[in-house]
């Protein structure tokens, strides 16, 4: 009779870890800043169609980084628990906590079940109703969920970048002035030119669906 | 929660077990419930106007005097009831969280015509409640964002889906709304004169159909007015529709 290997449980964790730190290094990074009107959410993506940034509900956004069709999935399951709450309950009852909450099980159940973890992070910006404070959450690899103020940054480079546009304070300002001062922060980080942005907003002066894509051209004239 | 899914949300209920449906025993008989009466929609040259008056009626009795008839199904499109109020408005908002949740899921808003074809086949899911005296006929109209033209769509009970090319109206008043619209319709109508027939053609509707409710200016109630235009779905505001309201019973009268 054979026995199987004994692998310690800080051994796993920590390989499983470092595995799926590695692809999300790889993965470009995005950012949500907080502006005088709403959220902004800025990530590096070459691509037009293949999108980082989507909308999830009416105040809800949703951001991922990492291999794409693991943050698809996350993302389909999420717009999934958000149409079935607001369609049983009311729109109102649609709120990014419950959504961070959701992906953090499914991330931290597969981080320790699944034969290999998700290689992705998440992030959830909540626009505040009436001038509450808006939520940012991140999700990481291993379902750890954090709450962030005003800046909130996933992928490769993230700590970097968070830190870079948090500064010693952080006050909003407007939509042009905050596309510029997060590409800068990217520029700045990763000192190279950037391979194409992708731009999206929750805008706060619209009634009820407040996610709106930036097209390439909205982003360029903002940073000319 | 990360099982493959379809676009379609109506699956994502059925997969959960909670499709709306509705069971009767065989010798069930019909119940009087809220019928929602008269919607309009006409065509013009930069898209479609939608009116509905704000009554639901129970047998004789007047059951609401402010309920919704007209809703915004998507950003280009409109939906409006007719008949049973409570599985109208369900249709409603299962309807407008399907569009939404294709649109979500797939990048890309439905065609026009997709959205139309899909609302025809909901209806047609509620064929067995007709038996029951429950009907349901909606109406429907967008903006055709590849041709840049308007359109509507008429159904009927067995989720039957046509075209019009010029108006449309269904519920209790809509012979004689579509009486008054054949008399004025015109091909080049502006907006200003699309609004102006659509509420003439609600307000002469409800002069002869007892469960048309007309405007009534002393208590404001106001019927729901809409467009759907290259801008988008639009509501127009309380003040105009109240001077639209006072011109039709002026004229109208």
């Amino acid at each position: 009779m054979s026995l199987p290997f004994y692998v310690p449980p800080e051994q796993l964790v920590k390989d499983r870890a470092e595995f799926a730190r590695k692809g999300i290094a790889r993965g470009r990074a995005i950012v949500a800043i907080e502006y005088d009107q709403g959220i902004l959410v800025l990530a590096e993506n070459p691509s037009d169609t293949l999108h980082k940034i989507s909308e999830i509900y009416d105040r809800v956004a949703f951001a991922g980084v990492g291999k794409f069709n693991e943050f698809e999935s996350l993302r389909v399951a999420g717009t999934r628990h958000a149409d079935l709450r607001g369609y049983l309950y009311s729109r109102s009852d649609v709120n990014a906590k419950s959504l961070a909450n959701a992906f953090s099980q499914t991330l931290g159940n597969i981080f320790t079940h699944e034969v290999k973890p998700y290689e992705v992070e998440i992030l959830v910006a909540e626009l505040g109703l009436n001038g509450d404070p808006n939520h940012l959450y991140r999700v990481t690899y291993d379902g750890t969920l954090s709450d962030e103020r005003y800046v909130c940054a996933i992928g490769g480079q993230a700590e970097a970048l968070d830190e870079s546009l948090r500064g010693s304070s952080f006050s909003p300002q407007p939509l042009a002035a905050t596309v510029r001062r997060a590409a800068g922060a990217f520029t700045q980080v990763l000192d190279r030119d950037v391979d194409g942005w992708e731009a999206a907003v929750l805008d706060a002066t619209e009634r009820r669906r407040t996610f709106r894509r930036l097209s390439e051209p909205d982003v360029t004239a903002a940073l000319s | 929660m990360i099982d493959r899914p379809t676009s379609s949300f109506t699956d994502l209920l059925g997969s959960l077990g909670l499709e709306p449906t509705w069971n009767f025993p065989e010798a069930g008989r019909a119940v009087d419930v809220p019928v929602a009466t008269t919607v309009l929609a006409l065509r013009f040259t930069d898209g479609v106007v939608m009116v509905g008056d704000r009554q639901a009626t129970e047998g004789h009795l007047v059951a609401h005097r402010h309920i919704r008839k007209v809703f915004e199904a998507d950003r280009f499109s409109a939906v409006a009831i007719s008949g049973t109020a409570g599985i109208a408005i369900d249709l409603v908002r299962l309807f407008q969280t399907e569009l939404e949740h294709y649109e979500k899921l797939e990048d890309t808003r439905l065609s026009l015509e997709g959205k139309a074809t899909y609302l025809g086949r909901m209806v047609r899911q509620q064929l067995s409640l007709v038996f029951q005296g429950l009907v349901v006929v909606p109406l429907f109209a967008g903006y055709d964002e590849g041709e840049g033209v308007g359109r509507l769509y008429t159904f009927d009970v067995v989720g039957g889906r046509y075209e019009e090319r010029e108006y449309g109206a269904t519920g209790s008043g809509s012979r004689d709304a579509k009486a008054y619209l054949r008399s004025a319709f015109a091909a080049d109508l502006d907006e200003g004169a699309a609004l102006e027939l659509g509420v003439r053609a609600l307000v002469s509707a409800a002069e002869v159909d007892t469960a048309t409710g007309g405007p009534d200016l002393a208590r404001g109630i106001l019927p729901n007015v809409v467009t759907v235009t290259e801008r988008g779905f639009e509501e127009i505001d309380e003040e105009r529709v109240h001077e639209l309201a006072a011109a039709a019973l002026d004229a109208i009268r």
